[in-house]
């Protein structure tokens, strides 16, 4: 059994590189992330995570950002189960008015500075949902927000990029 | 066409699937679904037709063997309550109690009149989809979530954990109640809907042409189907026909879909059972999988690549033979990663047994698509109801008996072998030609429906349309998520198993939260 298992990783061998069809810089680029989250803040960071109302897409791609391409967690970025835990919180989608209560109080339990970054089309404008009696669009509508990144959904990297940016911004 | 018991004739709607449509009085509303439910068929789903200042009605939808029913039931003036359905199928509870909040059109004596996506963020009586099309304001500032009235267990050491609607992992949110006894689940209870973005409301405000793109913003995984059976509704209601091309090409689109949404849920399967090899490999074939589809269709999650009158975009050269070395190039892993995961005694420990729905009960909770199938519920509409092109490519129906994880897992490695099958085919078939016909728009009022086999199951969209003098083309949009069908059966999944299962159960289903808040 185990052979299997070790030859199938020594096949796959280490992968956090660009693959052959992404963009040539994505390689140094990944390496200029990690030197920056260790000058600018020393330590690892930590995000929590709340879809406040998305379609799921952007769920999808945060979710991308473990795998051994992009290595996340590698560069010293982690997800967390608690709020308290976070150094940064991450909200996706147009907010619900049923996830209003919610998001405030997941806002409320981390930790100052409270860096927010709202991510997708939907949590930097409404996107295509937009206000209505179920939907009270942007993030920001909700919460104080530090940065937004655009996209629907943003690729894996255009997300790296924004939270490093969001870092910065607050550094 | 007739059904036995029932004097209405129906109308076969323009469509590539057989779709049957039928106003029916007040009086055959029940016999109709007692009918379908003799005749072995399902409720698909159900929703109000409530515009302003026009009459209301209720419609079902049902599955049978010749096809799919849409039955009207038109209410009389000033009557918003119609027959129940849950006697007949469990799984109309929660689309009646949708239909209530929206609508405002209630099932007459119904057992459970909770509100489902009306968590006290607007007020009981204003119901979206009985509102002018556009209107200036939609706030409500007094409004306050409101707490649920939870089903409780009573009985010795019987104590409460809450999970949600914010959960641990980077999911969508939704609320648990589970009730349990030591770590033994005696009951889960799930209250959902917070992520109800009022898209239903919203559909009635874009124009036509426009509206698939929200269409495949219901649930991201399943973009191309939602876009596909939106489309299919509107060339249905046009009367309109699409290339062949591109239905080939939409098939190619389905199928990659469907591929992507296995890769990443075999990898958290593992992940789940404390596997985190298959999430590092499964999650690498899965990022080589999106960085193929934005190469040759130009996004990763193939969004709005299907758009009204066929696809927004046509392979490039040399893209064919791109898309057929990445077929052989998964196929051969995902076969070394099968053999690893079926021979992994920790693996196969979590999965056999565990969540575990037998056939019976798949069938009386009506569970659909891959779930249904890993629980003997024999049914795939590109098998039983084949359009263009899975009616040359004699699609191959996984199917298992157990109904348990490791069912669930298996028929999604047999799809998975399956679509790439089938994508060959597709790419080997690809007929020349247009990619893409202008649609044009009836005239006059109309209706038409969509009915696609997406990787998590049927996804059904009834469409109408307003005359073309009417500043509002879409009357009335209704989108429906297989996730309606197998949240319920979810349930009863767990009961009996662990509380630290409840993840890896919850993951084999992999339902969306999106899909049925909408």
């Amino acid at each position: 059994m185990s052979w299997k298992i070790l030859r199938q990783i020594t096949k796959a061998g280490i992968r956090t590189e660009p693959a052959p069809y992404y963009s040539d810089s994505a390689s140094e680029e990944m390496g200029r992330i990690q030197t920056d989250v260790l000058a600018i803040l020393g330590r690892a960071l930590t995000i929590r995570l709340v879809d406040a109302g998305s379609c799921n897409g952007c769920e999808l791609e945060i979710n991308a950002l473990g795998n051994p391409y992009y290595n996340i967690e590698g560069l010293g970025i982690k997800f967390v189960a608690s709020p308290r835990h976070a150094d940064m919180l991450l909200v996706t989608g147009p907010v619900s008015r049923n996830m209003v209560t919610a998001l405030e109080r997941t806002f409320a339990a981390i930790p100052a500075p409270k860096l927010v970054v709202a991510l997708g089309d939907c949590a930097c404008d409404g996107g295509i949902f937009g206000e209505s009696y179920a939907s009270a669009g942007r993030v920001s509508n909700v919460i104080p927000v530090d940065l937004v990144i655009s996209g629907c959904p943003p690729p894996p990297l255009e997300i790296l990029r924004g939270i490093l940016a969001a870092v910065q911004r607050r550094g | 066409m007739k059904i036995s018991g029932l004097n209405v004739e129906l109308q076969q709607m323009a469509a590539p699937v057989p779709i049957w449509f039928a106003r029916i009085a007040l009086a055959d509303w029940l016999t109709a679904a007692r009918a379908v439910r003799e005749a072995g068929g399902r409720l698909l789903a159900l929703w109000g037709v409530t515009p302003p200042a026009a009459p209301a009605s209720v419609c079902a939808a049902y599955v049978t063997l010749e096809g799919l029913l849409w039955f009207e039931l038109p209410l009389a003036a000033g009557v918003n309550y119609y027959p129940d359905l849950v006697p007949f199928f469990p799984v109309a509870a929660r689309m009646q109690r949708a239909a209530a909040d929206l609508s405002g059109i209630h099932a007459e004596a119904a057992t459970d009149q909770r509100p489902w996506l009306n968590h006290g963020a607007w007020p009981v009586d204003f119901f979206p989809l009985a509102q002018a099309a556009v209107q200036a304001t939609q706030e409500f500032p007094d409004a306050r979530l409101l707490d649920y009235p939870f089903v409780r267990v009573e009985g010795d050491g019987v104590h409460e954990i809450a999970v949600g609607p914010v959960h641990a992992g980077i999911i969508e949110p939704g609320h648990f109640r589970f009730s349990v006894v030591g770590e033994k689940v005696l009951r889960l209870e799930q209250r959902l809907g917070y992520t109800h973005k009022g898209i239903e409301q919203r559909m009635t405000q874009l124009e036509p042409l426009q509206a698939h793109r929200l269409a495949g913003r219901v649930s991201g995984d399943s973009t191309v189907a939602y876009a596909w059976a939106y489309c299919m509704a509107l060339e249905s209601a046009a009367g309109a026909e699409i290339p062949i091309r591109a239905a080939y090409l939409r098939a190619l689109l389905l199928e990659r879909e469907r591929i992507a949404n296995h890769l990443g849920d075999l990898g958290a399967l593992g992940n789940d059972a404390a596997f985190a090899f298959g999430l590092a490999q499964f999650s690498r074939l899965r990022e080589d999988w999106q960085r193929v589809s934005k190469q040759v269709f130009g996004h990763r999650l193939l969004m709005d690549c299907v758009a009204p009158g066929g696809v927004a975009s046509d392979l490039g050269a040399g893209q064919v033979d791109l898309l057929l070395r990445q077929c052989d190039a998964i196929e051969g892993e995902v076969q070394s990663l099968r053999t690893i995961y079926e021979e992994h005694a920790g693996l196969q420990d979590r999965f056999m047994g565990a969540g575990r729905v037998s056939p019976a009960l798949a069938a009386q909770l009506g569970l659909t698509g891959l779930a249904g199938r890993a629980s003997a519920q024999a049914w795939d509409l590109r098998c039983d109801h084949p359009w263009l092109p899975y009616d040359q490519l004699a699609v191959k129906m996984a199917t298992h008996r157990n109904g348990d994880i490791a069912a669930r897992a298996s028929v999604r490695f047999d799809e998975l072998t399956e679509s790439l099958r089938l994508i060959r085919g597709i790419l080997a078939e690809l007929p020349a030609g247009p990619i893409r016909h202008r649609l044009l728009l009836p005239e006059q009022a109309t209706r038409g429906a969509g009915w696609v086999e997406g990787w998590r199951g049927e996804i059904f969209v009834a469409l109408e349309l307003n005359a073309a003098t009417s500043a509002q083309r879409i009357r009335r949009c209704h989108l429906h998520d297989p996730s309606w069908q197998n949240w319920p059966v979810l349930e009863h999944a767990v009961m009996d198993n662990i509380v630290p299962d409840f993840p890896l159960i919850n993951k084999s289903f992999n339902l969306s939260y999106s899909g049925q808040d909408l």
